[in-house]
């Protein structure tokens, strides 16, 4: 477990492999929180502009190790942590993130890291307020990769490691061993399962009473700029969610 | 040839044998004299038909243009420049100086993670945390520790390059300006260096003495070593 946080606001968490059905979900899960008229802050992986340039070299020149890789992700979380989470948990928003210390737990450790290093480098992290775990058949979300990416990138598909030279055999290689890392993680950080093959709506209807759940008797920050009985769709539309392919 | 020793779990995914060379680390804190040395050393070592190699903080092509750019800002929060540093040296470790040792370089290293440890400690960092991140670091086989007093810094920087934001601890002000920053910050560097010294063994050496002697004292402690091949 990683230490509990007491803060005002309340922090989601989605995780699970790419092709997932995660960001599809969490993307609905936001429009609908913020038409409610709460403050939600959204936060993807990989996705400190800080870090940025130095990530692109890296995979361009592919000169990343485990560790430093391992390490420059954190360094991303990190800066959003301290610029972006904790501010807004402390504000008492709801923050919601696409992965968070979880996938350097599976990844980084699937490429070879200790696992125990790997816990100490985000314990500056707080325990989420729920961690939805998409399980999804592997089969079903290379399927969904497959469908919707011209090409696997080199390190989403663990090339780094050797596993095999064909590509999608070492994506599918790599991402078994990722799924392997999850799933011992079910109870260590006490993951919500989520079954990833079932229709859309409804594993959201099932993720929005859960997280009533955890949001009865709290009152958050309102959002000034949108009154809740009048809220409509059509305001929130603003989808943080424009991913154009994986996060490694 | 040695296995390479790691102050914790190194790089399990690399077994690492066949250390040839040596690594010997000069720390201190800033304007101490430490490139000044690691000149003179490289110098008597190729003299003597050594290979020499020699590394610095910052210096990783993978994120030194990244860090530097971060550094010229103000949202670089000291976390994320403590992990940020900890890349750059896990870079330069597995890229650069571990090949040099397995090559039979003998790889001289103007600071090490002590002087990163030190800066983190001193910026808030858990001393745990910041031990455990190191746990991938290589074990010297010798670190020197060129120590001064704060008037004998502050002597050194107003003849050299003069105060700067970073060296001054201006990200944490620790006072209003940078002269009495610089003071605080230094001796709170200063301790932690004290801690270090005891905790890893490093072996300090008096820096206010005139640069040849500080030398010849480095040459002392370097002879053995070298012999020990």
């Amino acid at each position: 477990m990683l230490k509990k946080g007491n803060f005002k606001g309340k922090l989601i968490v989605v995780e699970g492999i790419d092709g997932s059905g995660k960001s599809t979900q969490v993307d609905l899960l936001y429009k609908w929180l913020h038409a409610q008229g709460t403050s939600v802050f959204f936060t993807e992986w990989n996705s400190s502009n800080l870090v940025k340039s130095t990530t692109k070299l890296g995979k361009k020149e592919k000169i990343f190790t485990p560790t430093t890789f391992s390490l420059l992700q954190a360094t991303d979380f990190s800066d959003r942590w301290e610029n972006y989470i904790l501010p807004m948990l402390k504000a008492g928003a709801i923050v919601m993130a696409d992965r968070y210390a979880f996938t350097a737990f599976a990844r980084d450790v699937a490429r070879g890291v200790d696992p125990e290093w790997v816990r100490n480098l985000y314990s500056f992290a707080v325990q989420p307020d729920m961690v939805f775990y998409f399980q999804t058949p592997l089969s079903v979300s290379i399927e969904r990769i497959m469908a919707s990416r011209a090409k696997i990138k080199y390190y989403e598909a663990g090339m780094d490691l050797g596993l095999s030279d064909n590509r999608v055999t070492s994506f599918r290689m790599f991402q078994q061993r990722i799924v392997n890392e999850y799933d011992k993680m079910i109870n260590e950080f006490n993951f919500t399962v989520i079954d990833g093959s079932l229709p859309v709506e409804t594993v959201q209807q099932d993720i929005r009473s859960k997280v009533k759940k955890v949001l009865q008797g709290w009152r958050g920050l309102p959002n000034p700029l949108i009154s809740p009985k009048k809220s409509n769709r059509k305001k929130t539309t603003t989808s943080k969610v424009a991913r154009k392919g994986g996060s490694q | 040839m040695k296995d390479a020793q790691f102050y914790g779990s190194g790089f399990p995914y690399a077994h690492i044998k066949d250390i040839a060379g040596k690594l010997i680390v000069l720390e201190g804190t800033d304007g101490v004299g430490r490139s000044t040395q690691t000149q003179l050393l490289r110098t008597w070592l190729e003299d003597q038909g050594y290979a020499v190699s020699d590394t610095g903080l910052r210096r990783s092509p993978l994120t030194q243009p990244g860090l530097d750019a971060a550094k010229t800002g103000h949202t670089l929060g000291p976390l994320t420049m403590s992990l940020f540093y900890a890349t750059d040296f896990a870079d330069r470790l597995e890229n650069q100086i571990i090949p040099a040792l397995k090559a039979g370089f003998i790889v001289l290293s103007d600071r090490y993670m002590y002087s990163i440890m030190a800066r983190d400690i001193v910026r808030g960092a858990d001393k745990e945390w910041s031990r455990k991140v190191y746990g991938f670091a290589l074990k010297p086989d010798l670190v020197i520790y060129l120590k001064a007093d704060i008037q004998t810094l502050v002597a050194r920087i107003v003849q050299g390059r003069g105060f700067n934001y970073w060296e001054a601890g201006m990200d944490i002000r620790c006072s209003d300006n940078l002269y009495d920053s610089y003071c605080v910050y230094q001796s709170k560097l200063l301790d932690q260096f004290d801690n270090m010294t005891r905790e890893y063994g490093l072996i300090p050496i008096d820096a206010k003495q005139p640069i040849p002697i500080v030398f010849e004292e480095i040459k002392k402690l370097i002879e053995p070593l070298l012999k020990s091949n």
